[in-house]
């Protein structure tokens, strides 16, 4: 399987490339590959210009320690997340939930950036990005903003990207308390059919801040807003995990395929965010 | 489009497409067919080589994308007529059958083993999913890949 022709360009530096997307209306960036290479073969994308980040590395991919949260550049690939002991030790659901994607040789080659760029619904990392309130630093020709994770990802394959920018950086703050990222995989593509993270802190023996997020069931990943909000301050037991859990899918139509019907898909989602939030509890 | 890719130690300049796949290169360009094309969608395997040293599927990368790379594939293995301890555990331990596989088995290992030189059976499993045999050899790769980690550690191994 070949994609289809395009002209291939690799610019030395982040204004270049946003110059060469720019110039080129057709275009798409690439990093990996893992994401928009399968889907050049299949036809499903054609770009025109492909503008290959491979020369940018050297600039955007670090783990860096900022203090108060982790600056991770945008061609970070996933084995540099997944072995970061800082990561591991201060955001320990991005390191969890990474090391579930695809498999040894995937991780080698995808980046954080590629991915949440690319927004696939069934992707894993934008429910780690959702669930740590990551922020986006996005740059473009007029320069840089940021972009809070609860307004990054917008639906199937949309992201706060904008045309002519780049995603440079992805900050995620540190987080000390409990997180757990459970999935099931598709046995076939190893996408998450459905994928629920939890981040939660202890108040004794209750249940003080938490975030859950949902992958895999939805047009986009989404902070399942019902879990949060039946969990919040209130005293830890499973049955409560149960209950919460149950508000995993509230006003979301759940995807179909022939693999998962939206009765299975949502029942997952519950399923998955009931033990996502017992493992995050007894990790806190 | 010129590129150039030092294979196994080799020079390949070659002017491609720009959409020519890094496992084309290697098969069509530098006409080493080790490397095996499966199933073309980066789930089995088959293609794995090293690319700067990282097990990749080459499946999935552009050869453009590869340009002033090294890559090792299965030929990079032995020296002369000397097996890499990896393919001895495969010959050992009959960890093939039709062996359509057995190449990217063996350049995952090599990244495998790097990064965990003593790994346990779970560890070899897990390590190894992105390969897949549909032979369904695993039982036997699983005790290659032992053999080899246990060579390379300069341990003694046991006979069967």
């Amino acid at each position: 399987m070949y994609p289809a022709k395009f002209t291939y360009h690799a610019p030395w530096s982040v204004e270049e490339a946003i110059t060469l997307m720019n110039e080129n209306e057709d275009s798409k960036l690439i990093a990996g590959g893992h994401s928009l290479l399968p889907t050049m073969k299949m036809r499903l994308a054609t770009p025109a210009h492909l503008i290959d980040m491979k020369n940018l590395r050297s600039l955007l991919s670090y783990i860096h320690d900022k203090g108060d949260h982790i600056a991770i550049g945008s061609l970070t690939t996933y084995h540099q997340i997944e072995s970061s002991s800082l990561v591991k030790q201060a955001a320990a659901i991005l390191a969890q939930t990474v090391s579930e994607v695809g498999d040894m040789q995937v991780r080698n080659m995808g980046t954080l950036g590629g991915s949440i760029a690319h927004a696939d619904p069934a992707g894993d990392p934008p429910a780690a990005i959702l669930a740590s309130n990551a922020t986006m630093v996005i740059q473009s020709s007029g320069g840089e903003r940021t972009v809070a994770a609860s307004d990054f990802f917008q639906g199937f394959f949309e992201t706060a990207v904008g045309a002519g920018e780049i995603l440079k950086e992805i900050r995620v703050p540190k987080f000390s308390g409990g997180s757990s990222y459970q999935k099931f995989k598709h046995p076939a593509s190893g996408y998450a059919v459905a994928g629920v993270a939890v981040c939660l802190t202890k108040n004794g023996g209750n249940i003080g801040g938490v975030s859950v997020s949902v992958t895999g069931v939805s047009d986009g990943a989404y902070r399942a807003n019902g879990v949060e909000a039946a969990l919040t301050g209130q005293a830890f037991s499973e049955a409560l995990a149960a209950s919460a859990a149950a508000h995993a899918i509230d006003g979301i139509d759940a995807l179909e395929d022939p693999f998962a019907d939206a009765a299975y898909r949502g029942q997952l989602a519950k399923t998955l965010a009931k033990r996502a939030i017992i493992a995050a509890w007894n990790n806190a | 489009m010129k590129v150039s890719i030092k294979v196994n130690g080799q020079n390949y300049t070659r002017d491609i497409e720009e959409r020519t796949l890094l496992v084309h290169f290697l098969r069509e360009q530098a006409g080493l067919t080790g490397t095996h094309i499966g199933c073309e969608t980066s789930l089995c395997g088959a293609c794995t080589v090293l690319l700067n040293g990282n097990a990749v599927k080459s499946c999935t990368v552009l050869a453009a994308s590869a340009d002033g790379t090294e890559v090792t594939t299965v030929e990079g293995l032995a020296k002369g007529n000397e097996l890499h301890p990896i393919q001895e555990g495969f010959w050992e331990k009959h960890g093939l059958q039709c062996g359509f596989c057995t190449p990217g088995f063996l350049m995952a290992t090599v990244q495998l083993l790097e990064r965990n030189p003593n790994p346990t059976e779970d560890e070899i499993r897990h390590g190894l999913e992105g390969n897949y045999c549909r032979c369904t050899g695993y039982h036997n790769i699983v005790k290659a890949v032992q053999f080899a980690a246990a060579k390379m550690r300069g341990e003694a191994i046991a006979a069967d």
